[in-house]
């Protein structure tokens, strides 16, 4: 049969049950007290100045989280969303990396730009869509982007990302450059139909490409027992031919390790790798949402005891790299600055309202020039008034 | 007492009355119009349309070896022949084949032109575009605007197959351009002829913008012209004025253009009309000011296309001309379309805006 590599007979009608498949196992480095497991074999512990520049970007984020999402409170920038749980996920999966590997995510990835080298101020220009905004102004707030870390621009539609990405890593395939893409999405996405057109384009064209599924238990309000009933997002892999992992996302160096692997493994074997790391939502999933309306205080509780930040604190602890006071002075230290990156983002100007017409082509179509002066006239006419 | 139609009555009289000497199948409404000979770009050949699509990929593939070919069954040639020679002559990295799922057609299109590569997508018929439509218009056409020009698909364009071909019916004769001309971002372009199909499919591969390019696949076989076997590229967003004429503006793309060159002649030659035949060429971004200029001269104007009426590009050429030309306008314009029905497989004669629908408009609004 064409596509079918191997083809036995059986003489036994039987219906292949799903449940008599075992759950995958997550693959942990870490314990809860942040101890390193015994039975982990060939795993790479970075060096100490790296493990705490990953501490350190994670409690950085974590800042940057809370401080934007009070201004947006306080109706200081439109919308936020933050990336509270997710921090090892995200910043873990970025050291991984290679600095030229191009990323596409969806809008829950801020700690993989910022282990990058993206300024809280940047960050802040694009909240604020001032003049600074390499954007532009012309999308909501966290909708970023970074030509210069690879970084493709984020979008608001689920999941579109997905088959891009693999185009991308067909083109890196073919020019021989040494870059995979790495595309994240969360287990709610991987519902869209592109989630399906992607994992198959990869798989039949060969793509170095790594699928890094963040499974953090919700999609706005929607649990994952509503959004699928396979073994997760990672049970998607097999049926289209694809590698898999899964991975504890609270644990930063499963998470690094786990994506060191897939990268050595998509760029040898030039095939596609699907990872999902298992993880959970702390925070609202915007500020357009209050998460208590669905799921127990209790439960967020129960996962604020397995912050990841904490996680990883205590290994760096018991290593002597790190300890309490290093959190208060490093954490003033970042706020003040913070606040110092807020306040000069806040007060920049908008862009020139001529910017709007700007970018929709390459060159600018006479219909929008003349779009241009008829929005002149009406800013004169409302000068007059 | 008025007697009311309703759709029992309609079918009632047409089936009696008209339909029946009518069904047979007509090999096809309009007669093709060849590209006047010119040696103005070199050499030329005999080709006819689908020949010159294939030609136009070639130059690409050879000239640019960052360019790839892809689409469902594009590898083996194509089903209508447009890629054929190609995966033999550029290896099956270059040209291959999809799996079969246009969103994934067109999202992985736009990935490949994000990272430099130029991306030549095809949809096996312009019907099956709409599982694409989110990739196209809320990727594809945002993509510069969105970034603030960090990125971009600009080297994406996806080639489909549109329109009439006598016995479609509903899913092989759609011309759905409206649809995407909604969208800001997108350039939308329709070749008339063999000729126009090689340097307008050239212009839109190599344009920095992600463009659609759709083939009128009635003609892919019956379009033949002198093509130049050079490389040469026909300016986009630039509609052609093909027939000058005094009393009245006819504007279409696509096959519909043969059939207003058609009706230009019976009018001229029978009634003493002088029409002023414009192929529109790029539906977006359109060509205003070439439309104004000459309704400004005749006074009058009908726009015609195979889409339905209700929504299509004619309300939109309609709207912009009763704004740039009122006071030139000595009648109402008319739209001659496609009836807001779907395209309907054995009444297809009966939907279509064939010359008779078209010259009756004429005569109408000459004597309005």
């Amino acid at each position: 049969y064409r596509g079918i590599n191997k083809v036995n007979y059986t003489s036994n009608l039987n219906i292949n049950e799903p449940s008599l498949n075992s759950t995958v196992p997550i693959f942990r480095v870490l314990n809860d007290v942040g101890d390193i497991s015994n039975n982990c074999k060939s795993i790479i512990i970075p060096e100490n100045n790296d493990l705490i520049k990953m501490y350190k970007s994670m409690v950085l984020l974590s800042i940057m989280d809370k401080i934007l999402y009070e201004s947006q409170r306080q109706g200081r920038i439109s919308f936020y969303m933050t990336n509270e749980g997710e921090e090892a996920a995200q910043i873990g999966s970025a050291a991984g990396l290679n600095s030229n590997d191009l990323v596409y995510g969806q809008y829950r990835e801020a700690g993989v730009l910022l282990f990058r080298g993206f300024a809280p101020e940047q960050f802040m220009n694009q909240c604020f869509g001032n003049v600074d905004d390499l954007g532009k102004g012309k999308q909501m707030p966290v909708h970023y982007g970074s030509k210069n870390l690879n970084f493709v621009t984020l979008s608001s539609p689920l999941t579109t990302q997905l088959p891009q990405a693999v185009g991308s890593a067909y083109s890196f395939k073919r020019s021989k450059v040494n870059r995979c893409t790495i595309v994240y999405f969360g287990e709610g996405a991987s519902s869209e139909g592109d989630a399906h057109a992607a994992f198959n384009f990869a798989s039949t064209l060969d793509c170095p490409i790594i699928f890094f599924c963040r499974n953090n238990g919700y999609a706005i309000s929607t649990p994952a027992n509503e959004q699928y009933r396979g073994d997760g997002i990672v049970s998607h892999g097999p049926g289209y031919g694809i590698a898999t992992i899964r991975v504890d996302g609270n644990d930063i160096l499963a998470v690094y390790n786990a994506v060191l692997k897939a990268r050595e493994y998509v760029m040898t074997h030039t095939r596609p790798l699907l990872l999902e790391a298992m993880t959970y939502r702390r925070g609202h999933h915007s500020t357009s949402d209050d998460s208590t309306a669905y799921r127990s205080k209790d439960e967020i509780k129960q996962w604020s005891i397995k912050n990841p930040i904490i996680r990883f604190k205590q290994l760096l602890e018991k290593n002597n790299l790190w300890n309490n006071q290093n959190d208060v002075e490093y954490e003033k230290e970042t706020k003040k600055q913070l606040m110092q990156s807020f306040a000069i983002a806040s007060k920049k100007n908008k862009p020139n309202w001529r910017e709007m017409f700007n970018d929709v082509y390459h060159e600018i179509p006479n219909s929008l020039f003349a779009a241009c002066i008829e929005m002149l006239k009406a800013l004169e006419g409302k000068g007059k008034e | 007492m008025h007697s009311t139609i309703n759709k029992y009555s309609l079918v009632c009289h047409t089936t009696k009355n008209i339909l029946c000497g009518c069904l047979k199948r007509h090999s096809s409404h309009f007669v093709y119009h060849p590209e006047p000979i010119s040696n103005e770009l070199g050499k030329t050949s005999k080709k006819n349309m689908y020949q010159a699509i294939n030609n136009a990929m070639d130059l690409v593939l050879s000239k640019d070896s960052n360019s790839v070919v892809f689409g469902e069954d594009v590898g083996f040639g194509g089903v209508f022949r447009c890629t054929s020679g190609l995966r033999e002559r550029y290896g099956k990295d270059r040209v291959f084949n999809t799996p079969l799922c246009e969103q994934g057609i067109v999202g992985f299109g736009i990935g490949l032109a994000v990272a430099g590569t130029t991306a030549i997508a095809e949809i096996q018929f312009a019907d099956y575009m709409f599982p694409a439509l989110d990739q196209l218009v809320n990727e594809a056409a945002k993509y510069r605007y969105r970034s603030g020009n960090l990125f971009d698909c600009g080297k994406l364009t996806v080639r489909t197959p549109c329109s009439a071909v006598g016995h479609g019916g509903l899913y092989h004769s759609q011309s759905p351009e409206s649809f995407y001309a909604h969208a800001p971002g997108l350039k939308i372009v329709m070749p008339r002829s063999a000729l126009t199909a090689k340097g307008l499919l050239l212009s839109c591969i190599r344009d920095p913008n992600p463009c659609i390019f759709f083939e009128p696949k009635i003609m892919y076989r019956l379009a033949v012209d002198d093509v130049p076997d050079d490389d040469y590229e026909l300016p986009l967003e630039k509609a052609e004025v093909l027939i000058e004429g005094r009393d009245i503006t006819l504007i279409g793309w696509g096959t519909q253009v043969h059939v207003l060159l058609e009706v230009a002649e019976i009018a001229n030659k029978d009634f003493g009309i002088s029409c002023e035949v414009i192929d529109l060429v790029t539906i977006l971004p359109w060509d205003k000011q070439t439309v104004a200029n000459s309704v400004k001269k005749t006074g009058r104007a009908i726009v015609s296309h195979e889409a339905p009426l209700t929504g299509g590009f004619g309300a939109e050429i309609s709207a912009s001309i009763q704004e740039d030309c009122f006071l030139h306008l000595e009648s109402p314009i008319r739209r001659v379309t496609g009836y807001d029905t779907p395209f309907p497989h054995v009444f297809e004669q009966f939907y279509l805006p064939n010359k008779w629908k078209c010259l009756q408009a004429i005569k109408e609004l000459v004597n309005y």
